[in-house]
């Protein structure tokens, strides 16, 4: 089947099996490979990527049903050189395999955006209020992305440098 | 020509060598990081050579012998290449350093999920497709899969003793004599176990997500039938291993196979749900442990006796005794362990081997005397820190436990906690602190590296593999150190059996190891350069692409005139293991919450204080600790696998079911190091680092719940109804 999508800004065109995720079609259709694939199942987070500006599980829709859609991977966030967001990964040490990480940057990216925007969470306390990205609500909105290597503390001390909120010292 | 040392004695540790670059020890960036955070760093199942095949692995759904019975139906599928049978496709993943085959064959399913076919077709969904489609049929034995239905053979057990813990017991002052269990435990890495193999003629080329590449090459040569020098392995980025990637691995073997029968690449991956299968778990323990003392909370005898399981021929067997070996003083002792032959999924190394599931355990004893005595638990450890081995009388290496343990205490305000349980509470929330100490043993393995020198700078080569412990950031940073390079004029190439064969990753020793023996390669540099420089190597000062010595300075570049010059280092271990015992120690301190309306448990703080010799990276050694409290986190309260009763199958084989501490689980952690000056370790003076944090984390949470609500969970994990139970 045809299918017509743009992936970080350049349209693509591709004919695919009706069975292939989006994920699958990013890696192996496309040699986007940033985006990982850790389960398969909509259960770690590895696969995340940003479709019209929401975060996604890539491995959990098929690609047939992202027609016209734009796609944002993490090969897509950097521009010249690193977001602020992926330099600040790099200082607080936000990984150690790494595996995990792709998934880690687009959640955060797309979720900084949601609390801009003023999305509450589950945790959030007023829904009235303007979100406020607290350490409950960072960790609580950022839950869904599994790091094995259990670099939660670089991850969020990472987000919340980028996000302005706080500047953490790195190690 | 070749620096070769092995590990004799502190006489290697050569004084406080350093060097002037002021890199060693400092908190650099992972050099990887650039490639890691674009998503460029291609991991095993990325390359995509052209007319690859894709591989999925059929297992079997019961135990005894297989049956295919549509397999004419499945082998004309659309897009299927081959349904591949080989009775060299391996049952389980092979031990660490196991170098050889581990059991092979494809006719009998000794555990539930045993991957008994490879199914290959041309895309990755035909091949799922048509490997759910095959129909496998197991028949026949009745095989024992639950551990009170077995009984340990004598060979498999094992047992030392002193003096006479029965009657130290019954005049103790103070005693306890308890049971605890853990449940099977897995790595779960992020990266599933993933191959992509091609060959060339009759040589192999095998991209892998492995940790130990020297032997897996030579495993994997065994299991196909081939030598060693026809495989090259390739493992430049892994993604998480933490024991699971040790050994060579079913997927591997397969797609060797495969590739070979059909003539073009083959790669397989391994789902999500067969990564909990047939890859090793942490073996299940119920371990007795008796602790006597007397009036001053002296330890008089210690008992510690453990159940674990393995199938049937697999010589791993978890070691649980590994620590209190050597943890605390005690004239009477008796330690035991039993391994059952379970049919359930192959037990083997999951992070900390031994001492996570060991120490935890004895951990929670020791807190349950402390309460029984009425003395504080980081006092009662203290007072029976031995002087020396307490049964081989060796001498320790350095021994820091106490220095971690007040620093600890300091650290995490511990001298303000209440001494009963049971007495802070916000609203429905019981609020409890409690403490664990952490030993974990030391070694150092073969290991070889090659570091060239050239006017470009320092490029380090061996086949280590970083799996995210930060081996491309301290292998390059030992030698920008050693040669006087800057970081950025330092190239570190892992991964890659056509280089020098190191240690490996596993057991904590890749940094000690590896690292010393880049050190060594260094060192033969060194030599050379002071040769050029007129000057002894002890009076060579190497920094920022300079040599100096005796008030003359030239760059580094002229005195190579153009040319690269290589050095290799080689360690062994050596005496040093028979004179000293040598091993990491720490303490750890939690603060948690309990609910007294659902059991449920949150940790509030968690701090751990280590002492494991020089540390290499600040900022990536306090990261390896986060990894392992959170694994502590992990162990006490959500993870576990349960095997199904009737035939041993791991029912909760995914992440929805399988509980990893997510973020929202894990509070601030603080973590410290403790100066530990060992000399036993070669002129590095580094040690392992990455497995000490597990050991006793999750004892901590555990005491801190007693403490908080008065419930003693000694079955773990203290899930919300296990804790309940005590509360109401
Ligand atoms: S791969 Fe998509 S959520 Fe795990
Ligand atoms: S960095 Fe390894 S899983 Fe997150």
């Amino acid at each position: 089947m045809k299918l017509s999508f743009s992936v970080n800004g350049t349209p693509r065109t591709l004919d695919l099996d009706p069975r292939v995720t989006l994920l699958d079609a990013l890696r192996e259709h496309l040699q986007l490979t940033g985006s990982k694939k850790g389960c398969d199942h909509g259960q770690c987070g590895a696969c995340t990527v940003i479709v019209g500006g929401r975060r996604i599980n890539a491995c959990l829709s098929l690609a047939m049903m992202h027609e016209g859609d734009e796609i944002t991977t993490v090969e897509g966030l950097s521009g010249e050189g690193l977001s602020v967001l992926q330099q600040a990964f790099i200082e607080h040490d936000g990984f150690q395999c790494g595996y995990c990480t792709p998934g880690q940057l687009c959640s955060a990216q797309a979720m900084l955006d949601e609390v801009a925007e003023g999305w509450p969470s589950h945790v959030t306390e007023d829904l009235n209020a303007p979100a406020q990205l607290t350490q409950a609500e960072l960790a609580e909105r950022m839950s869904g992305n599994l790091c094995r290597c259990s670099c939660y503390p670089g991850i969020n001390a990472a987000i919340l440098q980028a996000a302005g909120t706080k500047a953490a010292d790195p190690a | 020509m070749s620096v070769e040392m092995k590990i004799d004695g502190p006489e290697q540790a050569q004084g406080d060598q350093t060097g002037a670059q002021a890199v060693l020890g400092y908190a650099a960036d992972r050099p990887e990081g650039g490639l890691k955070v674009t998503g460029a760093a291609p991991y095993a199942a990325e390359p995509c050579p052209a007319n690859m095949a894709h591989g999925f692995l059929v297992r079997a759904p019961g135990l005894g012998k297989v049956r295919l019975t549509n397999l004419e139906v499945v082998q004309g599928m659309a897009g299927v290449l081959t349904v591949l049978r080989d009775d060299r496709m391996i049952r389980n993943a092979a031990q660490g350093t196991s170098e050889g085959a581990p059991v092979q064959g494809v006719d009998q399913a000794e555990y539930v999920g045993q991957p008994i076919a490879l199914v290959v077709a041309e895309s990755f969904e035909q091949a799922r497709h048509a490997a759910l489609a095959l129909r496998v049929d197991t028949a026949g034995d009745d095989l024992v899969v639950n551990p009170q239905d077995a009984v340990a053979a004598d060979d498999d057990i094992d047992e030392t003793a002193q003096g006479d813990l029965e009657s130290a017991f019954a005049s103790s002052a103070h005693r306890i004599d308890q049971t605890y269990t853990t449940p099977s435990l897995i790595s779960a890495a992020m990266e599933p176990h993933a191959a992509l193999a091609e060959w060339d003629g009759d040589k192999l080329v095998l991209r892998a997500s492995l940790q130990m590449l020297k032997y897996s090459r030579t495993e994997i040569a065994d299991c196909v039938g081939i030598a060693p020098e026809d495989v090259r392995v390739l493992a430049p980025y892994v993604g998480g291993g933490f024991g699971s990637k040790l050994g060579i691995c079913a997927e591997a073997v397969a797609a060797a196979l495969a590739a070979r029968q059909l003539g073009r690449p083959v790669r397989v991956v391994q789902h999500r749900r067969q990564v909990f299968e047939v890859n090793t778990r942490r073996s299940e323990t119920t371990q007795r442990i008796r602790l006597c003392a007397d009036m001053n909370g002296q330890l008089t005898g210690i008992g510690h006796q453990a159940l674990v399981s393995n199938l049937p021929g697999e010589d791993f067997a978890e070691p649980v005794l590994q620590a209190t070996h050597f943890a605390y003083a005690a004239p009477n002792r008796l330690l035991r362990r039993e391994v059952l032959r379970l049919h359930r999924p192959a037990a083997g190394s999951v992070r900390a081997p031994g001492e996570a599931v060991g120490v935890t355990a004895f951990e929670i004893a020791m807190d349950e005397l402390a309460c029984a005595a009425g003395i504080d638990p980081v006092a009662l450890r203290l007072r029976n820190i031995p002087r020396n081995d307490p049964e081989s009388g060796l001498p320790f290496s350095s021994h820091r436990l106490a220095e971690c343990l007040t620093d600890g205490s300091r650290r995490f305000g511990w001298s303000k906690r209440p001494t009963a349980p049971r007495q802070q509470r916000e609203g429905e929330w019981w609020i409890g602190t409690g403490m664990a100490a952490a030993f974990r043993v030391n070694s150092m393995m073969e290991a070889e590296a090659r570091v060239v020198l050239s006017a470009q700078g320092v490029r380090v080569e061996t086949d280590m593999t970083d799996i995210g412990t930060a081996s491309y950031a301290i292998l390059g940073q030992i030698a920008a150190e050693r040669l006087g390079h800057p970081l950025s004029r330092t190239e570190v190439i892992l991964g890659d059996t056509d280089l020098p064969p190191s240690s490996g990753s596993g057991g904590s020793f890749g940094a000690a190891s590896t690292g010393t023996a880049v050190w060594l390669a260094c060192e033969e540099l060194r030599r050379m350069l002071a040769g050029r420089m007129g000057c002894d190597a002890a009076d060579l000062t190497l920094k920022d692409g300079y040599a100096l010595c005796d008030n003359r300075r030239r760059a580094i570049a002229d005195l190579l005139d153009g040319a690269s010059v290589t050095g290799h280092g080689r360690v062994q271990p050596g005496e040093a293991g028979d004179k000293v015992r040598q091993a990491t120690t720490g303490a750890h301190f939690a603060e948690v919450a309990v609910s007294d309306m659902t059991g449920e448990v949150r940790v509030r703080r968690l701090a751990g204080t280590y002492a494991a010799g020089r540390i290499l990276n600040p900022r990536t050694a306090r990261s390896q600790c986060h990894g392992g409290m959170t694994w502590g986190i992990g162990m006490a309260l959500t993870e576990a696998l349960i095997h199904d009763r009737r035939d041993g199958h791991v029912v909760n084989r995914d992440f929805e079911a399988f509980h990893l501490p997510v973020n929202a689980d894990v509070p601030d952690l603080d973590v410290a190091f403790v100066e530990d000056r060992d000399d036993w370790l070669g002129p590095l003076r580094a040690k392992g680092l990455g497995e000490l944090s597990i050991c006793g984390a999750a004892a901590a949470v555990i005491n801190a719940v007693h403490h908080a609500c008065g419930v003693r969970v000694r079955d773990l994990p203290a899930t919300p109804d296990r804790v309940l139970e005590g509360l109401v």
